[in-house]
């Protein structure tokens, strides 16, 4: 049983992507800045950004476009940097599967780190949620955050280099994603997903095109999945 | 060194068709023919199993100081999880942990 409205809901989710305009902004006027100084004109880096919408992957092409990598090496490791978002399409699917093709599309394209983390929380705490609600939370948080993601990237682009150094830029990602995951440990499998995941992704972090993060991907999944079947067989023997 | 035009636009839509590619596999093909069980109980664990595999490098050997251990940035990284953990408040968190490393920055430089 749910009050809430469709309007509503659209509402509460600019209301969860807010927040985000903090990083999305930095971010992405850095990625038009970092282009810039490596030879790309306007509209090349702002294609870059409404095509892909996803910084790490675009940060890797760029970097090892400039390193002068060959070129399907740059494509390969930046798409395996994307990996996840098939993990994230694979995991909102439940929830959005019975939204018409053109709605799963218009998703599927804005499926961002951030729009996945808001809406899977939510929609786990909300499973009266019918489809209409659950593509309106989803757009909603999209809303603040994707129009915001092209327009700094092209001030990036116009601006240049006349950024101040020693803004310490590079760390508006890692504290954004911890912040993010902070809130997601919510049972001891969680705890254990993550725990495996960091500890995987560290020890393989040397393996080529970043295939170190799908090794933790699914190295932190599994474990998940098993500590969650352990839990409930403890509590169904006490039970 | 300065990139191939030709080269730099092959990169931009190849990763922008894979990109989505990546993203509309699941939502888009699968849609709503239920998922097995136990493939679901993986997928709860996503966010969790990748998110902190993306992160970890990024904090153990940060790129702006060449790769080594950097004791602000550790520091900002330790205190943005704790208080997303405890507090349960995105932004919060973000504020906490860009004060901590400004100030961790700003102390040892």
């Amino acid at each position: 049983m749910t009050t809430e409205t469709t309007k509503s809901v659209y509402w509460q989710g600019v209301r969860d992507g807010a927040p985000f305009i903090l990083v999305i902004v930095p971010f992405s006027l850095l990625f038009g800045v970092v282009a810039t100084e490596a030879g790309l004109n306007v509209l090349e880096t702002l294609s870059f950004s409404v095509l892909v919408i996803a910084g790490a992957a675009q940060f890797t092409a760029l970097q090892l476009l400039t390193d002068g990598a060959p070129t399907m090496i740059a494509l390969v490791s930046s798409l395996a940097v994307n990996l996840r978002m098939a993990m994230y399409s694979a995991s909102l699917t439940p929830y959005l599967g019975e939204a018409s093709l053109g709605q799963r599309a218009l998703a599927a394209y804005f499926t961002v780190d951030q729009s996945y983390a808001c809406a899977i929380v939510k929609f786990e705490k909300n499973p009266g949620w019918d489809i209409s609600r659950r593509l309106a939370y989803f757009f909603g948080v999209v809303t603040p955050i994707c129009p915001l993601w092209y327009l700094f990237t092209l001030v990036g682009a116009l601006v240049g280099t006349r950024i101040p150094q020693g803004l310490a830029l590079d760390f508006a990602l890692p504290i954004t994603f911890l912040a993010m995951i902070g809130p997601m440990l919510r049972t001891p499998a969680h705890l254990a997903a993550a725990f495996v995941s960091v500890t995987v992704a560290l020890v393989f972090a040397g393996l080529p095109y970043n295939l170190g993060l799908l090794v933790a991907g699914l190295a932190g999944m599994m474990t998940g999945a098993r500590v969650e079947v352990l839990l409930d067989r403890r509590r169904e023997t006490r039970a | 060194m300065s990139i191939d035009t030709a080269d730099l636009w092959f990169v931009i839509i190849g990763l922008g068709l894979g990109s989505f590619a990546l993203r509309f596999v699941f939502t888009g093909l699968v849609g709503d023919r239920p998922l097995p069980a136990w493939l679901l109980r993986h997928l709860r664990y996503t966010a969790v199993a990748v998110l902190p595999g993306l992160v970890a490098p990024l904090v153990v050997w940060p790129a702006a100081t060449g790769g080594s251990l950097d004791a602000p940035r550790m520091a900002a990284a330790l205190v943005t999880l704790a208080a997303g953990y405890f507090l349960r408040n995105v932004i919060v968190a973000i504020l906490l942990g860009a004060v901590t490393l400004f100030a961790g920055l700003a102390l040892i430089g």
